[in-house]
């Protein structure tokens, strides 16, 4: 380098001046991403949540399609899984108009459909995204009243890099944090922030955006305010893990769950409610540069996760993300028992889920208008205590 | 003891919903489309700066005699200027019939704010780093200044790149100590403008800057958080995002608002209602014109950004006055010509027709400038 020495760099006699010459010409410390790297997770992560459009989250591990199987009185086979999965992924390709992206479990991400196509390629020819769960569940928290934190760093490069190559351009992480008396810790909150963090500058080194879950269980008792100011300082500290580590904030998405009371609270709350204390918090938390932000359904019915939604893109504040869905129970609930495990209900099955994809895709435009009763199963709750995937 | 903290809302709450409301429409009245704020808030010893330059002798009837040529604007400031920062000495001096300037300033729909920062102390064990202190009874003279007619208050806070600085210590120090003051404003019905001011002395690119500035507001915001401030009744004031002063690569007004406005959207929550930059050494073309660019800036920005300008607002107008009464029309009107620009700069409708010449074109840097 022959820059010659302003006067400044000149008065630095006790540093060599080829060090000093480097570091005051450096750009912001050892950057991360190229700017090419960048766009690409920067479109990536637009096209998801490209307006009208969610995400389908179809990435239930083994033993959580176990207990939704086992309410059909289906056995939980590799076979019967497959076969529910190839349901969704065989619908007709305007699907696409309201899913932007799906994410796969492993297993599922090797499976073929039933013209033998592999399920990646069957969703990528429809025009939607491929996403990979990565996370490996929780793990106790040794001092904690009950809490976790998350697993599945080790190694977490490489497999980013293999999914990438088998198709995959995000990815998704769940940390769970509940609310009681003594919870969520201060501990809890910087643990599952940091991994979360940890998580995504991976994820985005291997070219996948990641999709940020710090899941608040809605078990408990208490109401709409305390969920909110729970949630904002859950968000606040994820966020600043997110600046600490370096993260392309551009080029993630935030699955968080929407502001509500506890399952037991006595009090209810309409979905105008819950729109204004959901939005209100992630105004205070979630930078504008996070191009959009998709939540979870944490055992709503059906019909309560579309019309929350809805009422979440009706809400009279400043909304600078998209706000759309990433649902996976509130997707599939009708299309599962419709089913029933039977090959000649498989028409009615997909029906049943482009019906509630379609309302859901409306729903994250504001625009979902309900006619009269909803079927028995899209208002049944979903909920099932301190739920685990 | 259990069933009672279950039920329990979020844990002791800071505000009632009518303080906040309150606040809220403090800040939004401050930065109303079209409006920024007047920074006239030096101190003693930089009015004496100032008025050197000038040739005038810094007496408190000179400090006095000078406000009350910016105050006395006509009803043209009324749609550029939603605030003014007041000197302490300032809130209760008159003008010449005896009217307090808080009050003038008040009775025009202009909010009164107030400096309530002591100043910068040195954080030992760091390469000449600062935080600020001034936390002592500030709830007591916020009350105060309450009464007095102040809606709104600042507090400034100062970090410096190079090749180590800003430091862990220094970003999380003053995070911190403008979390406190935040706080305590809002007890008293005073919104904070919180002010973390990253100086443009050094040699850094506009990328440094930038990365240094998403870092330091991070950590702002966290700690606004953590000291449970109610962020729709705040405003930022922060520096943009520009090349250090003595950086040989030079940056277009274009490449300064998208540095600005990125680290902008990837730190401060769209709660936040207005971001009112410094002008911090920049000339006043320079500020107007990197105000209208960021304003013109083709990313979503999700709060106002107008201009909290002291010098950037005042230069042509110390220049016009030199102390003179007979010059005091003239003087006042430079100042009104600024504001007039400035709000058209903050709604990006400004079209710069300056020749860079004359006090506007100007640099105003001074170096490690320290209010």
């Amino acid at each position: 380098m022959s820059i010659k020495p302003t006067a400044l760099q000149e008065s630095r006699a006790s540093l060599s001046v080829r060090h000093t010459l480097l570091a005051s010409k450096m750009t912001h410390q050892y950057p991360s991403l190229t700017p090419d790297q960048k766009k690409e997770l920067a479109t990536i992560a637009q096209r998801i949540v490209a307006p009208g459009k969610g995400v389908l989250a179809a990435d239930e591990s083994v033993g959580t399609m176990g207990k939704r199987l086992q309410k059909i009185n289906v056995e939980n086979t590799e076979e019967n899984r497959r076969c529910f999965r190839d349901i969704l992924f065989s619908a007709d390709p305007s699907i696409a108009n309201s899913i932007g992206g799906v994410i796969f479990f492993h297993e599922t991400l090797y499976q073929k459909s039933d013209n033998r196509i592999l399920f990646p390629q069957v969703i990528k020819e429809k025009g939607i995204v491929v996403g990979i769960k990565v996370d490996k569940g929780t793990a106790g928290l040794n001092g904690t009243d009950g809490e976790t934190t998350t697993q599945g760093l080790d190694g977490l490069s490489e497999r980013c890099a293999q999914y990438k190559k088998d198709g995959c351009d995000f990815a998704k992480w769940r940390c769970v944090l509940k609310i009681s008396d003594g919870c969520p810790s201060a501990l809890a909150i910087a643990e599952n922030a940091n991994v979360l963090a940890r998580y995504a500058s991976i994820c985005q080194q291997n070219g996948l955006v990641p999709i940020v879950e710090p899941e608040i269980l809605p078990d408990g008792d208490h109401d709409l305010q305390r969920c909110q100011y729970v949630t904002e300082k859950v968000l606040a500290a994820v966020y600043k893990a997110l600046s600490d580590h370096h993260v392309y904030l551009e080029g993630t998405l935030l699955k968080p769950n929407m502001v509500t009371a506890g399952h037991s609270c006595p009090k209810k709350y309409t979905p105008q409610e819950v729109g204004m204390a959901t939005v209100s918090a992630l105004r205070r938390t979630v930078p504008a540069a996070v191009p959009g932000i998709c939540f979870l359904s944490g055992g709503q019915s059906e019909e309560e996760a579309s019309l929350n939604l809805n009422a979440i893109n009706q809400t009279p504040l400043h909304r600078p993300w998209k706000l759309t869905f990433s649902y996976g129970r509130a997707l599939q609930a009708s299309a599962l028992a419709a089913w029933k495990g039977k090959t000649e209900n498989k028409q009615a099955a997909q029906e049943a889920f482009c019906t509630r994809a379609k309302i859901n895709g409306l729903a994250s435009k504001g625009e979902y208008k309900p006619a009269g009763h909803a079927d028995k199963s899209a208002t049944e709750s979903l909920y099932t205590a301190s739920y685990v995937y | 003891p259990l069933a009672t903290s279950n039920k329990m809302t979020h844990q002791y709450p800071a505000l009632t919903p009518e303080q906040k409301k309150e606040l809220q429409d403090i800040a939004q009245r401050i930065v109303t489309p079209g409006k920024g704020i007047l920074a006239a808030d030096e101190s003693v010893g930089h009015m004496a700066k100032r008025l050197n330059q000038i040739g005038v002798e810094n007496t408190e009837e000179n400090r006095r005699r000078y406000r009350q040529l910016l105050f006395s604007a006509d009803e043209r400031i009324d749609s550029c200027i939603g605030g003014v920062i007041f000197f302490h000495e300032t809130l209760y001096q008159q003008a010449d019939d005896g009217t307090p300037f808080a009050k003038m300033i008040k009775d025009r729909g202009i909010v009164v704010g107030i400096k309530v920062d002591k100043g910068v102390v040195p954080l030992a064990g760091t390469d000449g780093e600062t935080t600020t202190q001034g936390l002592d009874g500030l709830a007591e003279r916020c009350a105060q200044y309450k009464k007095d007619g102040a809606d709104f208050a600042k507090w400034r806070c100062v970090l410096k790149i190079s090749e180590h600085t800003p430091s862990q210590l220094a970003i999380m120090e003053n995070a911190n100590v403008l979390a406190r003051y935040a706080s305590i404003c809002q007890q008293n019905g005073i919104v904070p403008i919180v002010e973390p001011e990253i100086l443009p002395d050094g040699d850094h690119d506009l990328k440094r800057c930038q990365y240094v500035t998403e870092k330091v507001l991070a950590a702002v915001y966290k700690a606004l958080s953590d000291h449970h401030v109610y962020l729709e009744g705040t405003l930022l004031k922060p520096n943009m995002v520009t090349p250090g002063h003595a950086c040989p690569t030079k940056c277009s007004s274009g490449e300064i608002a998208m540095a600005t406005v990125t680290a902008l959207r990837r730190t401060v929550p769209p709660a936040v209602p207005g971001v009112t930059f410094l002008s911090g050494g920049q000339s006043e073309e320079e500020a107007s014109i990197n105000l209208n660019a960021i304003n013109t800036c083709p990313l979503a920005k999700p709060w106002a950004l107008t201009f909290s300008y002291g010098r950037a607002l005042q230069a042509s107008a110390l220049n016009a006055w030199r102390g003179q009464k007979e010059n005091e029309k003239a003087a006042t009107e430079e100042f009104v010509k600024r504001a007039e620009v400035n709000g058209q700069a903050a709604q990006g409708k400004y079209v710069s027709s300056s020749d860079g010449s004359g006090a506007a074109g100007q640099s105003l840097y001074v170096a490690n400038h320290a209010y």
